[in-house]
């Protein structure tokens, strides 16, 4: 039976009935009549984000950490614009957002009225898909079908846009059981004819690779058990990208670490040489690819992807199945154990010589020293001292995130929570606000850089008021490292505006916020400063002083293939910045 | 193949292939911003629209039939397809050029102005390609045309010469050849 309530009455039932815990939100005039039902009810917990960005980082985190919808909430006009960058930055990396808006009223809608903008014009293409609910009758409706379209299929975030007037209105109410949509139906279970045709190939491989991604994270924990599975039954080499890290245990010994332009030089090697590459649930970035011309040229390739439109994207594939990670990994491992097939053990054994051969380059190496901490060090030394407990890792965009993809060696798919796709700098720390709201026993850390954390550092207040001990771990070398490197390596040394000046004391801005403020800028003291912030039982601000030139190695150069890495322990920092200059720009 | 770029890291165009013109049939619910949707996909990834037509063709379903001529590489072909099918309004996505030769049809309105014997050539030219006249006065004409793309580009060459003063054309309506639907 249908029941009738009020617009924001069917919101709070709707996001009731979706077994919403979390909303992640900020309200404003077209929003107040939601805000009111918030306040009249207990079931569903608001947590108030200081940026409307930062509600969708938030909301990012907490899907990405749990395998659920993150749901944020944000007015009218400028509450939707700076919902934006979240929401392309979920549409990228595939995860499960709703995102409601408040909006004018409908007669007023096309006026220019006060905080009024056209978000479903501008969410357009960086949703999913989104609604505007224009009679108070269709809202319950559209809100279940926000929720099957946000986390079915390829997940993607969705917005429904909710005029005041329509939150106001009284209409009917149905519940999440009735919607059948009429023209959405993700296809998840595969045919069997590729499948069959997928595992033949694989059997045959002398040189296979695994290159997985992102999306065996999103289609939840049995396809990472799944593919953990098959990967050890064929006894192959596997490498992720930076989407997929956790999928498979970094700790293990068939793990080749992540490839791609800052990937290791036996991933990229590997994936290069390789006979036959099996993709799953990655999509061919240009990160992964380098020169497209030269990639990986002598492979059968198999794509597993949940999103028809990905195959044949960017690289031409041999054999495309499309499907979700779990059904088709499980289907290949049926048909893997009926066939029963021989693999060349030979040839898989000579395969893991030449692997080994390149392992031996030791792509991640780095001149250690005794002065001042490395920032590959840092991360060496919080993944040791943080390896045994319950951690979750959140990043920011540059530098460190790619040495934190280097040196923090993830065990468990859902633990590693970073912006791939958009490389969104202010992701890092909101995105652990969400995480920890939904693991509130574990330990967060946002491994940040001193740039990236001043583009959400407000999200400070929001942990403070929730008491929500996350720890900020900033890799501070003063500089927009990342882009610091390139002009470094591309554009003659001339820094432009990458030295970030006027920093503020890190430890300072942390006790102003009511955090713990820490500073280390000595490795002998860097293990117990890394225990201190550990033990805290609040959120804690620690500025990790770290060499301030140091490059990202591994790296695959400008406009090169994947067996033209550069690699970083032959160049240190004085010489690249010395070979700097014609010979520099020749060398990438 | 591509020169590696040493400024850039992003990679360079993929391997040149030869564009080729489709005609796609999508059927859509006829909901507001589906239009904008399927041009915005268009636009957002660098696909060409050579014509574009849509109307509701199924009212008590509020289905809408968009025909779009595009070009491209027939793999860029295969990704719009891909792309218009995965969204969410979109229920088929048929590539009528490759399914078997479609017809297509194209009305266009042509307005002729002139006196003596150019505006006589110009009607015995109208009923040669069989345009009705549909407006006139003694100094003008306004034709309807209808038929093959080709066939009104022609006649409107031909008008150039006699007068042509505006033209307006609905874009190219198409459907599958034999007895089943789409």
């Amino acid at each position: 039976m249908a029941r009738q309530m009020t617009g924001a009455e069917i919101v709070l039932k709707a996001l009731a009935d979706q077994g919403v815990e979390y909303i992640f939100g900020y309200p404003g005039g077209a929003v107040l009549p939601i805000y009111d039902e918030i306040f009249q009810q207990e079931k569903i917990k608001h947590i108030l984000v200081r940026q409307e960005g930062g509600a969708l980082h938030a909301a990012e985190g907490y899907a990405r950490s749990t395998g659920k919808v993150g749901v944020a909430l944000v007015t009218s006009g400028p509450g939707a614009t700076n919902a934006v960058t979240g929401l392309t930055d979920a549409l990228l990396d595939s995860i499960p957002v709703v995102c409601l808006t408040g909006q004018v009223p409908t007669h007023l809608i096309g006026n220019d009225a006060f905080q009024e903008c056209d978000t479903v014009g501008i969410t357009r293409p960086c949703t999913k898909h989104n609604w505007l609910v224009k009679n108070v009758n269709d809202l319950a409706r559209t809100l279940h079908e926000a929720f099957q379209i946000a986390r079915s299929g390829r997940p993607g975030p969705v917005v429904v846009d909710i005029p005041k007037d329509v939150q106001f209105g009284t209409g009917n109410y149905v519940g999440p059981s009735n919607i059948v949509h009429k023209t959405y139906k993700p296809k998840v279970k595969p045919d069997q004819g590729p499948v069959r045709q997928a595992v033949e190939l694989i059997a045959s491989a002398k040189k296979p690779i695994f290159y997985t991604g992102g999306g065996v994270i999103n289609s939840g924990p049995k396809a990472s058990q799944l593919l953990r599975e098959l990967v050890r039954l064929t006894g192959y080499p596997i490498t992720s990208t930076l989407m997929g890290l956790g999928a498979y245990p970094g700790s293990d010994k068939q793990w080749l670490g992540m490839l791609g332009m800052h990937g290791t030089y036996e991933a990229n090697m590997a994936m290069h040489d390789c006979d036959v590459m099996v993709a799953v649930g990655a999509r061919f970035d240009d990160r992964i690819t380098g020169r497209l011309d030269a990639f990986s040229p002598g492979s059968k390739k198999i794509h597993i992807d949940i999103d028809p439109s990905s195959i044949n994207k960017n690289v031409q594939v041999d054999i495309p199945v499309v499907g979700d990670v779990a059904y088709v990994l499980e289907d290949m491992l049926r048909t893997w154990k009926s066939l029963a097939p021989q693999v060349d053990k030979a040839a898989l054994k000579s395969w893991w010589k030449e692997i080994d051969g390149w392992r031996a380059k030791r792509s991640l190496a780095y001149k250690a020293s005794k002065d001042v901490i490395m920032p590959q060090y840092a991360c060496q030394r919080l993944y040791e001292l943080t390896k045994d407990r319950d951690t979750y890792i959140t990043t920011e965009v540059g530098q460190h995130q790619m040495w934190a993809a280097q040196f923090y060696h993830f065990d468990e798919p859902n633990r590693w929570m970073t912006s791939g796709g958009l490389g969104t700098m202010g992701y890092g720390l909101p995105a652990a606000i969400g995480a920890q709201l939904a693991h509130p026993k574990s330990l967060v850390i946002d491994i940040a850089g001193d740039a990236s954390i001043l583009m959400n550092i407000q999200e400070c207040s929001t942990a403070v008021q929730f008491n929500l001990p996350v720890k900020v771990f900033i890799l501070n070398n003063e500089y927009m490292g990342m882009v610091r490197q390139w002009q470094q390596l591309l554009h003659g040394n001339r820094l432009s505006h990458s030295y970030t000046e006027s920093l503020p004391d890190f430890v300072k801005l942390a006790e102003a916020y009511g955090w713990k403020g820490m500073r280390c800028d000595h490795p002998s003291d860097l293990d117990d400063a890394i225990r201190e912030m550990i033990a805290f039982k609040g959120p804690v601000l620690f500025d990790c002083r770290v060499a301030k030139l140091a490059n990202c190695f591994p790296m695959i150069p400008s406009g090169k293939a994947h067996n033209e890495m550069l690699l970083g322990e032959e160049v240190s920092d004085e010489e690249v910045g010395r070979a700097i200059g014609k010979e520099g720009k020749v060398l990438v | 193949m591509t020169t590696p770029n040493a400024q850039t890291h992003y990679s360079g165009p993929a391997v040149r292939q030869d564009a080729v013109s489709r005609t796609l049939s999508v059927l859509v619910d006829n909901e507001p911003g589906v239009l904008a949707r399927v041009i915005g996909l268009f636009t957002a990834r660098g696909y060409n629209i050579d014509s574009l037509t849509v109307t509701e063709t199924e009212h008590e379903k509020h289905l809408s039939r968009i025909t779009i001529v595009t070009r491209g590489t027939p793999s860029v072909i295969q990704q719009i397809k891909h792309q218009l099918e995965r969204m969410v309004p979109v229920h088929r996505v048929h590539d009528l050029t490759v399914e078997g030769k479609a017809v297509e049809r194209e009305l266009a309105l042509v307005k002729v102005a002139g006196k003596g014997d150019k505006r006589i050539e110009a009607l015995r030219l109208a009923e040669i390609f069989r345009a009705q006249v549909i407006d006139t006065s003694i100094e003008h004409f306004v034709f309807e045309i209808t038929g093959k793309p080709s066939k009104i580009e022609t006649f409107i060459n031909i008008m150039t010469e006699l007068g042509l003063v505006e033209v307006s054309r609905s874009g190219i309506a198409a459907i599958g050849r034999g007895p089943q639907g789409m």
